[in-house]
């Protein structure tokens, strides 16, 4: 369990233009972002020691980012292979690292071309290697179509409806809406989610994230340090990772996951709120990882929002509207504002918890949720300011 | 047809799968079974996770399962399986206490339910290569 609480803080937050194609290298996106996150925290490049992020062989390592900002001294350097389910998890080894004395401030990014280079939910790499040598050949190549049969599972044993699933695309664009950096800002309607195309039964063109060339960074550092940098310090409360058994091997594996009809955030749920010390009616608004409107529904059942079987109900009359009991991706998620592999959850949650969030500023925010992974295993932050 | 016209991702087989795609080329489906517990894994992999034994059998499996969840894919994200959509993926779950995925033949989308029983048949892709399919039991 997480014994680190309030000890560390996100200092800074960096991103880049998200678009569907940057026109530039993958270097050039993670570099950037990380100078615009040292930028933001008011901490110079010689400071910085250690270097994480997370890549799925369409990212630039750590070391490389570390030699571009002109590190003096990079001591600690870790590159996950791992997708969207890292996102988290990244910040909470930074604090770790930290308190093992293995650094002292640490930066975290994700960068990819992820629509005009590595296409990741476009068909992997489009062969039938590893353990896909047992589902590309069926024609079985995407995460649509794998989370798709995990939808499936969830409206037969409890009666999701897709106009459940509507209501969290609709909700995540009307606050796309108010955020410059969003690449889908025109509203949409539960009509539109309803005649959209169908592209893998349940999910419609618009239960489906974006595809997206961009990148984001954070910069983790000591509580006390924080205070003196430039920006009003979000303090780590709570961090866990983790999933249940049979988590597969790799993340689009999940043939013997007990039940389809739950994801990993129900065995991580309890880490998480035992460490951080509060509870799920503490937060004020919830960044959870919405990869598919799905996602957003079985994660608020595990992590306690409501009780399994209960999240389509729970996503409907305005509930996680920002004006609502649970106010959920405030920039508009993966679905709206951009697919940067859940670390631009973190982005929002800082600038929601600092105040900064402009137009779609919870009012009075002072705990934030961040969650990162929709299938077997994945992480999630308690952030407060 | 050969391996040189198959437009669809081809599986190469490794030191742990070779045996199934063997069997699958005979119309035949097998399961490795762990040696020491006898517990039943799939897709094939090294080690039991039951008790760690890489003592590793093969065993006949009946073909015969349920409807586990499933999907129409009306997108192809391959460009080899453009002419055959909608794709029917099904999950099953075989009477052996293991999962396993491929294509319906033969079943009626609206007339699938978790639960449905279903047996597993073949069907040759290449000269060197048949996968499973599944239809109605």
């Amino acid at each position: 369990m997480w014994s680190l609480r309030d000890k560390y803080a996100i200092a800074g937050v960096g991103y880049t233009e998200y678009s569907s194609k940057s026109g530039v290298t993958v270097l050039d996106l993670a570099t950037r972002a990380c100078g615009n996150a040292l930028a933001d925290a008011g901490l110079g490049a010689d400071q910085v020691d250690g270097v994480i992020s997370y890549t799925f062989n369409d990212s630039v390592p750590a070391m490389a980012v570390a030699t571009g900002l002109g590190l003096p001294g990079a001591r600690y350097a870790v590159d996950y292979q791992a997708g969207g389910n890292a996102a988290n998890l990244v910040i909470q080894a930074a604090a770790a690292a930290i308190e093992a004395g293995l650094a002292e401030n640490v930066l975290c990014y994700r960068a990819m071309n992820g629509r005009s280079g590595f296409r990741l939910g476009g068909g992997r790499e489009l062969t039938a290697r590893g353990i896909t040598q047992h589902t590309a050949p069926h024609g079985w190549i995407s995460y649509p179509q794998a989370m798709a049969m995990w939808c499936r599972r969830h409206m037969i044993r409890h009666g999701t409806t897709s106009a459940q699933l509507g209501a969290v695309a609709v909700t995540c664009r009307d606050n796309a809406a108010l955020n410059e950096r969003a690449m889908m800002r025109q509203p949409i309607t539960l009509a539109d989610h309803r005649n959209a195309r169908m592209i893998v039964e349940p999910f419609r063109l618009l239960d489906i994230c974006l595809e997206s060339d961009g990148a984001c960074a954070v910069l983790v550092t000591g509580a006390e340090r924080a205070r003196d940098l430039r920006q009003r310090p979000v303090y780590i409360l709570g961090a866990a990772y983790g999933g249940g058994p049979n988590q597969g091997d790799d993340l689009f594996d999940a043939i013997r996951w007990p039940d389809h009809d739950h994801n990993y955030s129900r065995y991580i749920a309890d880490d998480l709120w035992r460490g951080a010390g509060v509870g799920p009616r503490d937060v004020d608004v919830a960044e959870i990882y919405d990869c598919f409107t799905y996602s957003v529904i079985v994660q608020l059942e595990g992590f306690g929002f409501c009780p399994p079987g209960e999240g389509g109900g729970f996503v409907q009359d305005g509930r996680i509207a920002r004006d609502g009991e649970l106010p959920i991706n405030t920039h508009g998620g993966l679905l709206s504002e951009a697919y940067i592999h859940g670390l631009n959850h973190v982005v929002e949650a800082v600038e929601q918890l600092r105040g900064q969030a402009g137009p779609r500023q919870i009012d009075g925010a002072e705990i934030a949720l961040t969650t990162a992974g929709a299938m077997t295993c994945g992480s999630a932050l308690v952030l407060r300011n | 047809m050969t391996a040189a016209t198959y437009d669809k991702p081809l599986p190469p087989p490794n030191e742990e799968s070779r045996p199934f795609w063997e069997a699958m080329k005979e119309h035949r489906l097998v399961l490795q079974k762990c040696g020491a517990c006898g517990k039943v894994r799939h897709y094939p992999r090294p080690v039991c996770d039951a008790c760690f034994s890489m003592d590793t059998e093969w065993m006949e499996a009946s073909g015969k399962g349920q409807v586990h969840s499933w999907t129409i894919s009306h997108h192809a994200f391959h460009p080899g399986f453009k002419g055959d959509l909608p794709l029917v993926l099904v999950i099953v779950d075989l009477d052996e206490g293991v999962r396993m995925c491929a294509q319906a033949r033969d079943l009626d989308p609206e007339g699938l339910r978790i639960g449905l029983p279903v047996r597993v048949d073949f069907e040759d892709a290449t000269d060197d290569l048949t996968l499973p399919v599944i239809r109605p039991a």
